[in-house]
């Protein structure tokens, strides 16, 4: 049977994929962004996960509100980036396993979930960041993948309850598998940061911390925000951490923290890491 | 628990792209998204008012265009994923598009970014 090793969390600032193409590990600014990630691919290193499912949100490169679904989960051999628009390097695809995802999606719907399929399906910064920073070699060591894209652009946004649900449906699917698999649960994005309105540049270090914190042993009591409350809170894009509850649902309810960082401000964004092993 | 029955507060400096600023902005944002193929980004370079007029923008729309106001853009119902990529097609990243929409200088909005660290 399928097994969850655990999760992680990590935001999926553009701007860190351009580091990471123009190799900027040890300039000031990036450093301690940098430096929090050998111990995640430590971590990686040690449970060798066989697929990744990473919960993330499409920034306007695969969906446009011509039809913009809430949940949709990649039923492909294979996930592709492509131009985002605004000079982010193109980097390589990124392998699917279609029969989990059909697995994955057979046992959502059973579970009252109404995702949309993807057999094609383009994966923006929100999903190719997070693969670069815990897959630094993925041409070498690639992992297959399950992208799981979550509405963030336009409100009514999924509420933190519902995603939180949504994840715990996500790990009863994965630990029915019936394929020896190691899989690990990545949710991406956040933290706080607001890029539009007079608010733009909003961070709210406090709040952040918190949730990282009440993630490990009380998620439920983070799912009781409403998504007003979480822009309020987390900024307008910070709303993006209910991917992060989505993760956290997966893993079941004892889980050991194993790594955070957090660091101030990459672009317009506080960003945070966070390794949990399920126990 | 929010209860459905509480009306939300509005959040100060904030525009919730909802289904209304969906319908408002659809023109300006469907524009914006054709950004992601690099002709597209050089037939809005070679001639821009034709092709905001090829989108169908609104007046109100095609003069935040113009006027590079990104606040503008939103409030014509313009959402900042979308909105980004014309930012960058203009040269601007997200801390000059930041910058722009507070008021501020380029060097105090980032200062402001590295104090919430603090």
């Amino acid at each position: 049977m399928a097994r969850i090793v655990g999760g992680l969390t990590t935001s999926h600032i553009p701007a860190i994929g351009n580091a990471i193409a123009r190799e900027l590990f040890e300039e000031p600014y990036w450093k301690p962004f940098f430096a929090g990630y050998p111990p995640v691919l430590a971590w990686l290193d040690k449970v060798k996960p066989d697929l990744a499912v990473v919960t993330y949100n499409d920034h306007g490169l695969n969906f446009f509100l011509d039809k913009l679904p809430t949940f949709s989960v990649g039923a492909a051999a294979e996930y592709r980036h492509a131009d985002e628009g605004w000079g982010l390097p193109v980097i390589q695809p990124f392998q699917g396993d279609a029969e989990f995802s059909w697995h994955l999606i057979n046992s959502l719907v059973a579970d009252e979930f109404d995702i949309a399929t993807c057999q094609e399906m383009l994966v923006d910064h929100g999903f190719t960041v997070p693969m670069s920073l815990c897959w630094p070699e993925y041409e070498k060591f690639p992992i297959k993948t399950i992208p799981i894209c979550i509405n963030t652009v336009q409100h009514p946004l999924p509420t933190p309850a519902r995603c939180y649900k949504f994840g715990q449906a996500i790990g009863r699917a994965i630990e029915s598998y019936e394929k020896d698999l190691k899989v690990v649960v990545i949710g991406t994005g956040g933290m706080s940061h607001q890029l539009d309105g007079e608010r733009a540049g909003f961070i709210n270090k406090e709040f952040d911390l918190m949730c990282m914190e009440k993630i490990v042993d009380e998620p439920e009591s983070l799912t009781r925000y409403s998504i007003h409350e979480l822009v309020r809170l987390a900024g307008a894009q910070g709303a993006e951490f209910i991917l992060w509850l989505a993760m956290r649902g997966a893993l079941g309810n004892k889980v050991r923290k194993i790594y955070s960082n957090y660091h101030i401000p990459i672009s317009n964004t506080a960003a945070g890491v966070l390794v949990l092993e399920k126990e | 628990m929010k209860q459905e029955s509480q009306p939300e507060s509005p959040i100060p400096g904030t525009y919730m792209f909802d289904g209304k600023a969906a319908m408002k902005g659809y023109a300006l944002n469907k524009m914006c998204y054709s950004f992601n193929q690099a002709a597209n980004r050089a037939a809005f370079l070679r001639d821009e008012d034709a092709y905001c007029g090829q989108y169908g923008l609104s007046a109100e729309q095609r003069e935040a265009v113009r006027e590079r106001n990104v606040i503008r853009m939103i409030k014509a119902g313009g959402n900042i994923y979308y909105l980004a990529k014309l930012a960058g097609l203009l040269g601007l990243n997200v801390q000059d598009v930041g910058a722009q929409q507070t008021g501020m200088t380029l060097e105090a909005f980032n200062a402001k970014l590295r104090a919430a660290g603090d």
